[in-house]
């Protein structure tokens, strides 16, 4: 180093920045507008989760993961209850596998009706955010009447979930469904197809297949670059292999395959698979008891256990250590919202500032997640 | 391939380099430290195993005088077939090759396991902590870590293990 680059200039996005969906630090250089190298810098939510883990017992383990994805959190207990539960050969009632994928989904709609808000107002549209978090409303509504919680629901646990289904949840949730599959038109009516937001997004921030894979990217930006893989459907957990449902993929409709709009455009295609598999679930849906097996005391086998499963924003893993005692040895949150934002730097050089914005937008961060 | 297959191919290419060790799993494959870089490149570019994807990295710190332990998920999006890579390492002195311009994630991971347990990856073109602050003392997750007192002036809080009881 130690060369004058006197047109360059090093500027400082966040830690406190709307556009930075959370507590992020993004140290850009910049010639004029256009970024030549940028460098995020993380670790401003870090509550230590690991080391938090293994000083309590497994079942406390389950509201940390609440909050490390706090947008998510539903899919967040699934995954690690359904790991544990392979640790420890546990086999749940059919009635809390069915439960559990319903709540999944809905939590998998709420999750991407958010992203996708945030990512209009990141490129400038109020609108469609309002429009997203009136429906988003009425998902939270559901958890609410299901378990009492609205953000943080605690709800899955080892062997079991919580509570069982309120009273006449059936038709609640098929009143939202018949609400709300109508409503994506909307958003696509409102948002998609505007040529401003087509201008914003198309062809920006392209990340090609390749690379997507190297980076460890997953889930709907790994999608968005043509990739087709989706734990559900290549590595079915719980009772994902007994359901229809398309994988939606990127393709460049509007630009080049793995670009913004892809990304964006996937999340779009997702809440109708999930609708899908809401209507077959609820439509199978066993009678049951679903507190039966839970176990006592929860004192799993010597042993190591790596599974990942398909949070909304990508392969979700869990790495648990057991030594035989009722506290984990080590557990290990692979989360795919940091394999995502690593690959910023990559894909972001040589955009306009103003494209880095709609490029993080399109990742889907969670920051509670990366720094766990 | 299933994890048997690989963990043959595996000795056939690199004599010595595999440990037979029967505490672990069968997805599961010990390597010595001294040639993983070489491993890793041709785990992830011979056409029969292409790993493409790190799907994690995992510190583990084994418990008093044990050593450490950097593990890697490898998986093969063209195959769907996976291996866990187990490399035991000297706890007085835990250096390991970086694999970070193998799988470009590894950046990041490699960052989070030296942030954590103090494990050197060398040859990593970047290595800081990312998780906690540059200053921060000691390696958190290792088992003996002791919290420091203060961090600027700012007490620190401790975990009691009995609150939690």
């Amino acid at each position: 180093m130690g060369v004058v680059q006197g047109d360059q200039m090093v500027l400082n996005i966040g830690p406190q920045h709307p556009s930075t969906h959370g507590v992020l630090r993004l140290q850009v250089r910049t010639d004029g507008e256009i970024v030549s190298e940028i460098k995020p810098y993380i670790g401003y939510l870090h509550r230590c989760f690991e080391k938090h883990c293994e000083n309590v017992t497994y079942e406390q383990v389950i509201p940390f993961t609440d909050r490390c994805d706090y947008i998510a959190s539903m899919n967040n207990n699934f995954g690690y209850v359904v790991t544990m539960e392979e640790l420890m050969e546990i086999k749940v009632p059919e009635r809390v596998e069915y439960i559990r994928v319903i709540m999944a989904e809905l939590n998998r709609i709420a999750s991407h009706l958010l992203a996708l808000g945030t990512y209009g107002l990141d490129v400038g549209a109020f609108t469609p955010f309002l429009y997203m978090f009136r429906d988003r409303e009425r998902i939270l509504d559901i958890f609410e009447l299901t378990c009492g919680a609205r953000l943080l629901y605690n709800y899955m646990w080892v062997g079991g979930v919580s509570h069982d289904l309120p009273k006449d949840f059936e038709r609640i949730c098929i009143g939202f469904l018949d609400y709300f599959e109508p409503k994506i038109k909307e958003y696509n009516d409102l948002l998609t197809h505007n040529k401003i937001f087509l201008e914003r997004t198309a062809d920006v921030g392209v990340l090609p297949p390749d690379v997507a894979i190297s980076f460890g990217v997953s889930g709907p930006n790994l999608r968005g670059s043509g990739v087709k893989w989706d734990v559900r459907k290549d590595e079915p957990y719980s009772i994902y292999d007994r359901f229809e449902f398309e994988i939606p993929l990127g393709e460049g409709e509007f630009g080049t395959v793995g670009d913004s709009f892809d990304r964006y455009w996937v999340r779009v295609c997702e809440m109708k698979e999930s609708i899908k598999i809401i209507r077959q679930a609820i439509k199978n849906l066993p009678d049951g008891d679903v507190f039966q097996t839970i176990p006592k005391k929860i004192r799993p086998p010597k042993g190591s256990i790596y599974r990942r499963t398909e949070s909304p924003r990508g392969d979700l893993g869990y790495y648990i250590i057991s030594d035989g005692s009722p506290k984990p040895f080590r557990v290990k949150m692979r989360s795919p919202a940091f394999t995502a934002l690593s690959s910023l730097s990559e894909i972001a050089q040589g955009w306009m500032l103003s494209d880095v914005i709609a490029i993080l937008g399109s990742l889907d961060i969670v920051l509670g997640e990366i720094d766990r | 391939m299933t994890s048997k297959e690989i963990k043959k191919t595996l000795d056939r290419q690199f004599p010595g380099s595999v440990i037979e060790n029967v505490d672990f799993a069968e997805r599961q494959v010990e390597l010595k430290p001294d040639q993983w870089l070489e491993i890793a490149t041709f785990l992830k570019n011979d056409p029969g195993l292409s790993f493409d994807q790190l799907e994690c990295v995992t510190g583990i710190d084994t418990g008093e005088d044990g050593p450490l332990q950097s593990r890697y998920n490898l998986h093969s999006m063209e195959h769907r077939h996976k291996i866990e890579v187990v490399i035991s390492l000297d706890r007085s002195n835990p250096k390991v090759a970086s694999i970070e311009q193998v799988w470009r994630v590894g950046d990041w991971f490699e960052r989070e396991t030296y942030d954590m347990f103090g494990i050197i990856y060398e040859g990593h073109r970047d290595l800081r902590r990312i998780l906690c602050p540059e200053d921060w003392e000691g390696w958190p997750l290792r088992k003996d870590y002791e919290t420091q007192e203060t961090y600027h002036g700012i007490v620190v809080s401790k975990i009691k293990e009995e609150e939690w009881e």
